[in-house]
């Protein structure tokens, strides 16, 4: 895969790739988009409980120590474990010592975008443990080897016959010529094949999308069932979030529930949400034996600290990547990383680094359009933008621009050798423009500035 | 005493389109206002704030702000320049700056042209004759940053002999962004295209805007596609002047 530095070639391939530009077009467009205004159209109190859910989450990262502490007392009270992790590199061996503690040779996973962030598949596959991905789109995309080009639809880049393809060059043992040409085909035999590994697994693994301090809970939203059956299933459940997840009381996790299906796929409810609290009681049926929290840092406490603390209040809804024009360009790979998109171009630099990620911040029009979306009202045009102030302090960003800019800005502050360029240009442009060559992209101008013809009287 | 108006023309009607600081002028002029349009005003400052160059933005911002500041009211034909000024000039100074205060001042009366004339010209006096049919992309900065949506369809519905018909994705980006079309051109055409292909399906006479920059981006992709299709910044066909050659065509009409 390519990284966030090549996204300018990335970007390219996609947009030469006709089958991606036609999922991306359909999905976002008569999908996402139009789910979400139809969500949001059921919900008169919409925007005001945006205003509820930014303040929730700024109050949660306000007092995140205290509230962590409160989560870890409650889930411990429950009879759970809380792990804490400064980075994926610890994070990545308490889980594998979890695993190994239980003798696990296969683990279930629900989908989680932070055991992307932290590559946990690759250290459990080098450490001898099978990890299978059980949420469709994840699974179709681990089966190809593929990072996720989306945060809520992960495998959406891929059309059915190429899915149809992937299952008849994994599955082995099933008839060749078996018809997959129907979608429902597709998920029966995938059903089929997670349904032995669901039974099989010794470790379940999911992500969490709020943890709840007061009752120690952590709670996912999914609409396959497949999480549940991961948390229920294997005698140890492992759920592993990011701290910013935390939220003080369980009604503020309905509310945050209320926005987040709304937002992301038009749902009032997803089909499932689920509520993990502690292991298996006394009496219980069903449930895990073992109940783990990974509380993960991975440069969030670090990131509170910086101009881009708004990020933190993200609750992976999906909306600014489904409404980004760049990300209709490009989709999810071109970015490079684990998070595209607009979130993704506000969170990348942090985690690889702005002099590998800097063309992400500038793959943005400033169009707004994010920022109208975010259900927490994050000011990611704002947040990008202060990248660009960094790359630009950094001299990253190319040598023409730079010196253009500073060409630019000179002249601008000096109205009367201003007014001399501008004649200047406007007749170059104007014998240049549209025809062959450098300037063929723009537009001929009339020719005499305005600023020529008011001086002459012209009114 | 008639309120005082200073005209800021922005550096791209100065430079690749005068007609539209004229339809402007001739628009303000019959708003019953004093309009002038001072001469050391050169550009927004635009290009430096998004391309992270704040240090010249700030400057280039405070030049705008000394010479504007005097007037009553500040009319910009540019959703993005008024954007600019209303929206990102009081985040460029400190809380503690002296500058923060005159750039809220400046900031809180700098209009959009169409927001100002729906508020001052009387729609009751016949606007120009425009014979076409015209679809209206609404450029991102006057659609998020100040609401402009409702007013540039107001006026040239009382335009006599304009019919208006909606361009599908109106609100979608076309793909300009200023730096953004020079960082990542391929990304900035495939995104023209796909406006240009949505004005096209509209199938009306005049593709109309606010935004030179956005305007003069689409009319590039069109103009490629050999596409009939004229554009004007809304001005132009409120004030009568959208009969010289389209933006993009050049002075041959070519």
């Amino acid at each position: 895969m390519n990284g966030p530095d090549t996204f300018h070639d990335n970007a390219r391939a996609a947009l030469a790739d006709a089958s991606l530009q036609a999922r991306l077009a359909r999905t976002l467009k008569d999908g996402f988009r139009k789910k979400r205004l139809k969500g949001m159209g059921r919900m008169p109190e919409y925007d005001a409980l945006r205003d509820r859910a930014r303040d929730i989450k700024a109050d949660a990262l306000d007092r995140l120590d205290a509230l962590l502490v409160e989560f870890e007392a409650n889930v411990v009270e429950a009879g759970g474990h809380v792990h804490w992790a400064r980075d994926g590199a610890e994070a990545r061996d308490i889980i594998l010592t979890i695993c190994k503690d239980a003798g696990a040779k296969t683990v279930t996973k629900g989908k989680s975008m932070i055991t992307e962030e932290i590559g946990l598949n690759a250290h459990l596959s080098a450490n001898g443990i099978t990890p299978v991905e059980t949420d469709l789109g994840e699974y179709i995309i681990q089966l190809r080897n593929e990072p996720p080009s989306h945060i809520v639809a992960p495998a959406f880049h891929l059309s059915k016959e190429q899915v149809a393809e992937t299952f008849k060059a994994c599955h082995d043992g099933l008839d060749a010529d078996r018809d997959l040409s129907d979608p429902h085909a597709l998920l029966v035999e995938a059903r089929a094949r997670l349904r032995a590994t669901f039974l099989a697994a010794d470790v379940g693994i999911t992500g969490a999308n709020i943890l709840v301090a007061e009752t120690g809970t952590a709670l996912i939203v999914t609409n396959e069932g497949n999480g549940d059956l991961t948390q229920t299933l294997p005698p140890v459940h492992v759920a592993v979030a990011s701290l910013e997840k935390i939220v003080p009381t369980l009604e503020d996790a309905t509310t945050l529930l209320r926005l987040l299906p709304r937002t992301a796929t038009g749902q009032d409810v997803t089909v499932y949400t689920t509520f993990f609290t502690g292991a298996k009681r006394g009496d219980d049926l069903d449930g895990p034996r073992d109940f783990h929290v990974v509380v993960l840092d991975h440069g969030r406490s670090e990131l509170l600290g910086t101009e881009f603390r708004d990020i933190l209040r993200c609750i992976r809804c999906g909306a600014c990547i489904n409404h980004c024009p760049i990300y209709a360009a490009t989709g999810g790979h071109a970015y490079g990383w684990v998070y595209p998109g607009p979130m993704g171009s506000v969170l990348t630099p942090f985690f690889k680094g702005l002099e590998a990620a800097h063309p992400l911040p500038s793959a943005c029009t400033g169009c707004g359009r994010c920022a109208e979306v975010c259900p927490v009202r994050i000011p990611v045009p704002d947040l990008l933008r202060r990248w660009r102030v960094r790359a630009f302090a950094a001299g990253m960003g190319g040598a023409a621009i730079r010196w253009g800019l500073g060409l630019w800005a000179f002249a601008a502050r000096r109205p009367g050798l201003y007014r001399l360029a501008t004649r200047v240009a406007a007749r170059i442009l104007k014998r240049m423009a549209g025809k062959p060559g450098a300037l063929e992209r723009l537009s001929a101008p009339q020719g005499e500035t305005f600023f020529e013809r008011y001086k002459r009287g012209e009114r | 005493m008639k309120p005082r108006v200073g005209l800021f023309v922005t550096c791209l009607v100065d430079l690749m389109r005068p007609n539209v600081g004229f339809a402007a002028l001739r628009l303000l002029d019959t708003c019953g206002v004093e309009v002038v349009v001072p001469e050391n005003q050169t550009c927004c400052g635009q290009p430096a704030y998004n391309g992270g160059d704040m240090e010249n933005a700030r400057a280039v911002a405070r030049d705008v702000i000394a010479a504007f500041e005097g007037f009553d009211h500040v009319v910009v034909p540019s959703g993005s320049c008024a954007g600019m000024i209303r929206v990102h000039y009081p985040k460029l100074f400190d809380a503690d700056d002296a500058w923060r205060a005159r750039a809220e001042a400046l900031s809180a009366k700098t209009w959009e042209l169409t927001q100002f004339l729906s508020v001052h010209l009387d729609l009751n006096q016949p606007l120009a004759k425009f014979r076409a049919s015209v679809t209206y992309h609404d450029s991102c900065s006057g659609l998020r940053e100040l609401g402009v949506k409702a007013q540039p369809r107001r006026l040239l519905a009382a335009v006599d002999g304009v019919t208006l018909r909606e361009l599908e994705d109106t609100e979608e980006c076309c793909g300009f962004g200023g730096l953004f079309s020079v960082k990542h051109p391929d990304i900035s055409m495939s995104m023209a295209d796909k406006k240009a292909d949505r004005v096209e399906a509209a199938g009306t006479d005049v593709l109309a805007g606010g935004d030179l920059g956005c305007l003069a981006n689409i009319a590039g992709r069109l103009k490629k596609r050999g596409s009939a299709v004229r554009v004007l910044h809304v001005a132009e066909i409120l004030a009568g002047m959208g009969f010289e050659p389209a933006i993009g065509e050049g002075e041959d009409g070519a």
